[in-house]
């Protein structure tokens, strides 16, 4: 005999009516997702605390220091010489840059900035517009990497590898360069440097364009970054924020523009501005500012002083020996040249009592050295004013609101790096 | 008595011809394991920036196997640690080590990740082998990518040299003995 | 308007409270004689036009009293003037009103002063360590802690340990008069007076040069 049993099944609607009511103890319960430090999408060390509803970001907490290796003490028991090397590894992608807003920080302290040979001050700028390229490159190339845009990133990292190229022609190192020095530079640029910048111009344009193709118009990036983690000017200037991020909000302050140093109140550029204050701005702010640091390299490479080559042998440093190492046959036959050298290297450039401040225009924003020295070659006190510490700041206001993939786009777009935020 | 095995890059064995068949295999599965090493970069600072140079289509690491650079310490073989580690990441960085199954190697790249480096200060750890044990350690501030790649290749001779089949639930069940130690 | 003008209304704003203003490198200083009016001071600064706040900066005066000077840093975008603020603080009171109603940068600046020397702000709404992490005892920037650093553990979260110096760092002390003052060269300051009187030395332990930027001069020679 069979046997005939009742089985209800309701229907789905009132069954999750019925789940509904039953978790309604649960809901509204967010949820905190812990982000790094160690994720491939923090660009560095970084560490945010998300509390999320879902896949709304409620809340975001980053959490910084992941890097911090102690530089600013480091600093106030180094010579100033003898602290540039710690300068590279602030910026990492951009180091020349870090070298040269460094260097210039101190050259003001010693009251001789305007000292400087010109050919000095044409490198210079040449090395900071090389670092400005490689240093958008990558962040634009793991930027679109962390999208989803996987090619970008091999494009950018090839164009990087000749700038890489021209980095280690200069001053022996691909990454870490110490190019610059108190004064000067470390040594003149080989003979065929420029005609390889040069090149490498006429190759990148073509590079950039390439990328631009794939990214700038294509609608799945435009959807995901276009009206994302809006800063208004009034919340960019409020909160500190500076270079492409300030840009990017329509903000017109460049220092290379507005409080110009070395040679750059003679070349002629643009100051690529945003309208929205998106993340699409900031992405289209760092493009343009790319095409802006070829046309001063091609206006460099034609005015440097002393040509190329430099047959003429222009200097590229200060030639006071209390200030710059004196030429070593010099040293080994004079006696003022040696005692210089002497001092140079055990006590270092002597720098007079007082304190100065000094802002540099990083790829990353406003890069500053506040140097309080109390004479000697040591500085009582060096502070860096890190720009990506500050353009980290504003996460806690920008996150909240957005969902969780929009998380490595608005990350992306503010284009941080840890090494300088922490120091 | 356990006789002196003499493990070579072809896992020939000549003493013992009982284990001639499984070193073979051993050196049919050390081959397999070190062409697909796959990283764990712990990228934390430039020494990272020279990581991913490695990575990008110049110094292609994958041509060497290491396809992936995976972020899930659960799904790779080899910890690269590029950059300093600080008192502050030494702790998240051991729990990823830890995290990390059987077989792992560490690789501590970099000046900043062997020693310290140049940072003699109050937060920074002086040398990630006080936390993990490291394998090859490559000098250099950063390291230029070959220096990796090489790197690389000496982790692959490390693991062409190394008794597997020994060490599975296989070998023991069949009570055989390992003589080298992991 | 010119920095200088603009230090000029706020001096003329405050009287007795501002200094005068001290011109070095063609940067004009401001030094505020009460800590505990830096945000009235700021306030003001702003609706003047200085609406960014480029730095914080904090500087141990060691050996000092008041031990710790707070260096404010303003610029107006719109003309591209700057400005800096000082004012000190004793060790005892160690604290000052935070300037985060009047620019919100000011909030990561000031918890990382608190972090690295200890100074505390008040009314800031979310004072904790930024660099370091919650728990560790110590300031490191101030002057009387080592390099090295000092051992600490604080399980679950973090260790620290001594850094072998292996005799570092290598620098002579500045302004010591012979060779003989200036070696060795590892100083503590608070063991050596040597060192501590060499730098008093240097500044001439001129009072009106304490905390203060002096005017442009020659490189005094050693």
């Amino acid at each position: 005999m069979a046997t005939v049993q009742d089985i209800e099944i309701g229907d789905s609607a009132a069954r999750s009516a019925q789940a509904a009511a039953e978790l309604q103890d649960m809901q509204g319960e967010k949820m905190v997702l812990n982000m790094g430090p160690s994720h491939p999408a923090t660009h560095g060390v970084l560490r945010i605390v998300l509390e999320l509803d879902g896949e709304v970001v409620t809340k975001a907490d980053p959490d910084v220091g992941y890097l911090h290796r102690g530089d600013e003490k480091i600093a106030e028991n180094m010579t100033y010489t003898q602290f540039i090397p710690y300068t590279d590894r602030l910026d990492y992608l951009a180091p020349l840059a870090n070298n040269v807003a460094y260097a210039l920080a101190v050259e003001k302290l010693l009251g001789v900035q305007d000292k400087l040979p010109l050919r000095c001050q044409y490198i210079r700028v040449m090395c900071c517009e090389l670092a400005r390229i490689s240093a958008h490159l990558l962040g634009l190339g793991a930027f679109a990497m962390d999208t989803g845009a996987v090619t970008v990133f091999l494009l950018t990292f090839t164009e990087r590898e000749k700038i890489y190229n021209l980095a280690e022609a200069a001053s022996g190192a691909r990454l870490t360069t110490s190019y610059t020095r108190i004064g000067g530079l470390m040594r003149d640029i080989p003979p065929t440097w420029c005609a390889q910048v040069q090149q490498f111009c006429d190759e990148f344009e073509v590079s950039l364009a390439e990328s631009e193709t794939l990214l700038t118009r294509n609608r799945i990036w435009v959807d995901r970054l276009r009206d994302l983690a809006v800063v208004s000017k009034e919340m960019a200037i409020n909160y500190g924020l500076s270079g492409p991020n300030l840009r990017g909000s329509g903000v017109d302050w460049d220092l290379r523009k507005n409080q110009p140093y070395l040679c750059y109140a003679d070349l002629e550029f643009d100051v690529a501005l945003g309208s929205v204050g998106d993340c699409y701005d900031r992405y289209l702010v760092r493009m343009e500012e790319m095409r802006q640091s070829v046309r001063i390299l091609r206006q460099c490479l034609q005015k440097i002083p002393g040509g190329w080559a430099n047959e003429a042998h222009e200097p590229v440093s200060i030639p006071d020996g209390k200030i710059t190492l004196p030429p070593k046959q010099k040293v080994l036959s004079s006696m003022e040249e040696l005692i210089h050298q002497f001092m140079l290297v055990t006590e270092g450039v002597n720098c007079p009592p007082g304190e100065i401040y000094f802002g540099h225009e990083n790829p990353k924003g406003e890069l500053g050295f506040y140097i309080h020295s109390r004479g000697g070659g040591v500085p009582y006190r060096l502070k860096i004013r890190a720009p990506s510490f500050i353009n980290l700041s504003i996460l806690g206001e920008l996150m909240p609101g957005c969902m969780i993939s929009d998380v490595p786009v608005i990350l992306g777009s503010l284009d941080f790096v840890m090494g300088e935020s922490d120091r | 008595m356990q006789a002196q095995t003499e493990q070579t890059e072809f896992g020939y064995n000549s003493k013992i011809e009982g284990d001639v068949v499984l070193t073979t295999v051993d050196a049919a599965l050390a081959w397999f394991r070190k062409n697909s090493v796959w990283p764990m970069p712990m990228g934390l600072a430039c020494c990272a920036i020279e990581l991913m140079a490695a990575g990008a289509s110049r110094y292609d690491i994958s041509r060497f196997g290491s396809e992936v650079m995976r972020f899930s310490p659960r799904q790779s073989d080899c910890m690269i640690v590029a950059g300093t580690v600080t008192y502050k990441m030494a702790g998240s960085l051991k729990r990823i080590w830890d995290q990390m199954p059987e077989p792992k190697w560490c690789i501590a790249m970099g000046a900043c990740a062997s020693t310290g480096g140049m940072y003699r200060s109050y937060a920074v750890l002086q040398g990630v082998d006080n936390i993990v044990p490291v394998d090859v350690y490559i000098s250099g501030c950063p390291p230029r990518p070959e220096a990796v790649l090489d790197a690389l290749m000496r982790i692959q001779a490390k693991i062409g040299t190394q008794p597997i089949l020994q060490d599975t639930v296989i070998a023991r069940a069949l009570n055989l003995q390992g003589t080298s130690n992991k | 308007m010119t920095s200088l003008e603009a230090a000029k209304t706020i001096k003329a704003k405050f009287g007795e409270l501002i200094s005068e203003p001290v011109e070095f490198r063609r940067e004009i200083s401001l030094k505020i004689a009460d800590p505990q009016r830096i945000a009235e001071v700021c306030g003001f600064a702003k609706s003047i036009g200085f609406d960014y706040l480029v730095d914080v900066s904090s500087l141990d005066n060691y050996g000092d009293d008041p031990r710790w000077t707070v260096v404010y840093h303003l610029r107006a975008i719109v003309n591209g003037i700057e400005i800096r603020l000082k004012t000190d603080v004793n060790e005892e009171k160690s604290e000052l009103p935070s300037v985060i109603g009047v620019w919100r940068t000011a909030n990561w600046h000031e918890r990382e002063i608190y972090d690295m020397m200890g100074i505390r702000f008040s009314g800031h709404p979310d004072l904790r360590r930024i660099l370091m992490w919650e728990g560790y005892p110590y300031h490191p920037l101030r002057k009387d802690f080592p390099l090295a650093g000092k051992p600490t553990d604080l399980p679950g979260v973090a260790f620290t340990r001594v850094t072998p110096m292996a005799g570092g760092p290598f620098v002579t002390v500045a302004g010591g008069n012979d060779s003989i003052a200036r070696e060795p060269r590892v100083r503590i300051p608070e063991e050596d007076e040597v060192e501590l009187n060499a730098r008093v030395e240097a500044r001439g332990d001129n009072k009106a040069m304490r905390g203060q930027a002096v005017g442009p001069g020659p490189i005094k020679k050693q």
